[in-house]
């Protein structure tokens, strides 16, 4: 099997865009087959990851629409849906489109529409995916972060404020972040004061509705040599589930699917935990990132908390966690945010992070699906 | 009746499933509502998608079935604040949110079903 590399991305500006999901994709395919130097007609797959274009919007068969719009035809295109993991799969499906030998130019191209909803029709949108006895009671996605956060704090002793600190954290890093949603800081004390929106969160332990796109361009690493000498490669993605309905699990501070999916991308790509040097995790909401940062093996369990008071997961810290801002601050475009944690690994990998850029030859992104129900992880390093 | 799955190898799911966690077909259905429960975790939503009462607020509780544990999610009668440990039982409630208010489709579920009492 031949190594799997990435010679091109982009993302649009996330946050409130006057476009449609057919815009968006359009703008971040194009941007990233400029910036890959692939002519459409060596495109031999293209895939579009997304939720739920057809609910957000009435549009459907994007995927076919998007190959037209960027003179693609006749490449091989799917629509990758793996809620909010959708980007995550994409990139596992590019991944394995050319790892298999089916493929040897793949584009992938990750969007979302969804900002001309109010904020509970969107919500709703997106709790449409729980079990028929969590959606009866009005469960979302923020209540089982609620939900999970409460037990969290309980059951490691940690500070309500250890949370705050993340949202502090990632708006720092989201900065720097030209595309980011919200490029200010915000301080402790307003977070602590934000509105609750699902007790014990708040208002600013929560992403955004977000409209944006992402792209990326997967080739074999001898046809990688062809268009440019530097280039990324992914050794290692790894996919797995969790139950669909959340109150079964046994733990729940432990997301099964983030362990499960890691354990496969560390084993394809002879890694360990400790050899990660920069990290995109999925901060839909605060605690989500503890959870990740321990269920990946960067931290004890019940001590990721630890890490994020200790400054340890900060852009100077020794793993810096989320140093794009992360959905946080960058937004959480549904469909593309998977695709967007894989660009950013791969401008750090790649050395174009600007302001951004950390000490990193080797990186991991962990996008979460639901609440921990599908996940991917991928590992990826500097050639 | 709020109608859970007991499988070959004793455990127990709330929802049942065709197939339960240990690989086999479900053998026996158990009524959690004649039972109490013990809360593992609550929050109150103040966010609530359309249809739903607000705030709203949920808990996660554990049932112990002879022994055997099995979990479940649903409102808190009150509407208050319970805390992690109390006891709850269920209380059956005709509707439970809006049909037809979100996005899903009135008659793929049904609306009724048990919120949680402190006992």
């Amino acid at each position: 099997m031949e190594n799997v590399a990435i010679i091109g991305a982009s993302m649009t500006q996330f946050g409130q865009r006057d476009g449609w999901v057919l815009d968006l994709l359009s703008e971040a395919g194009t941007a990233c087959l400029d910036d890959a130097g692939v002519s459409p007609d060596a495109i031999d797959h293209l895939y579009v990851s997304n939720m739920a274009s057809g609910e957000f919007e009435g549009q459907t068969g994007i995927m076919n629409a998007i190959a037209h719009d960027l003179a693609a035809m006749p490449a091989y295109t799917a629509r990758i849906d793996q809620t909010s993991s959708s980007g995550g799969a994409g990139v596992k499906h590019a991944w394995q489109s050319v790892a298999s030998g089916a493929s040897e130019m793949t584009l992938l191209v990750g969007a979302e529409k969804m900002t001309h909803r109010t904020t509970p029709e969107a919500t709703d949108v997106i709790a449409s995916i729980t079990h028929p006895v969590e959606y009866k009671h009005g469960v979302t996605l923020p209540s089982f972060a609620g939900l999970t956060a409460r037990l969290y704090l309980d059951t490691y002793d940690a500070p309500r404020e250890s949370l705050g600190k993340v949202a502090v954290k990632n708006h720092r890093h989201g900065v720097h972040n030209p595309h980011a949603q919200f490029q200010k800081e915000v301080d402790l004390e307003t977070v602590l004061e934000s509105p609750i929106v699902a007790d014990p969160l708040r208002l600013y332990d929560f992403c955004p509705i977000t409209d944006g796109s992402a792209a990326l361009m997967f080739c074999p690493e001898s046809v990688a040599k062809e268009y440019t000498d530097d280039y990324v490669l992914v050794p290692g993605v790894g996919g797995a589930t969790d139950t669909h309905v959340v109150h079964e699990r046994t733990d729940p501070t432990t997301m099964r699917g983030v362990v499960e999916s890691s354990d496969i991308a560390y084993e394809m790509a002879d890694m360990e935990p400790a050899d990660v040097d920069v990290a995109e995790l999925h901060d839909m909401f605060t605690i989500l990132e503890f959870l990740q940062s321990e269920d990946l093996g960067f931290f004890e369990k019940g001590e990721g908390w630890q890490a994020v008071e200790e400054g340890r997961t900060e852009r100077g810290g020794d793993l810096p966690i989320n140093p794009s801002g992360g959905l946080k601050s960058k937004g959480h475009p549904l469909g593309a945010s998977g695709v967007a944690q894989v660009y950013e690994i791969y401008k750090q990998l790649m050395g174009e992070a600007d302001k951004r850029q950390v000490d990193a030859d080797t990186g991991l992104a962990c996008n979460v699906g639901g609440f921990g129900n599908c996940v991917i992880t991928t590992l990826m390093e500097a050639n | 009746m709020m109608e859970a799955y007991q499988y070959p190898d004793g455990s127990i799911t709330y929802p049942g499933h065709p197939i339960g966690p240990g690989g086999e077909e479900p053998v026996d259905t158990i009524d959690l509502s004649e039972y109490t429960a013990e809360v593992i975790t609550w929050t109150t939503s103040t966010a609530a998608p359309p249809g739903v009462r607000e705030p709203n607020t949920l808990a996660v509780v554990e049932f112990d079935v002879d022994g055997e544990p099995v979990r479940a999610i649903g409102g808190v009668t009150t509407g208050e604040e319970v805390e992690i440990g109390d006891e709850v039982r269920p209380v059956y409630i005709e509707e439970l949110r809006e049909p037809g208010a979100g996005i899903r489709e009135p008659d793929s579920q049904e609306w009724d079903g048990y919120r949680f009492e402190p006992v």
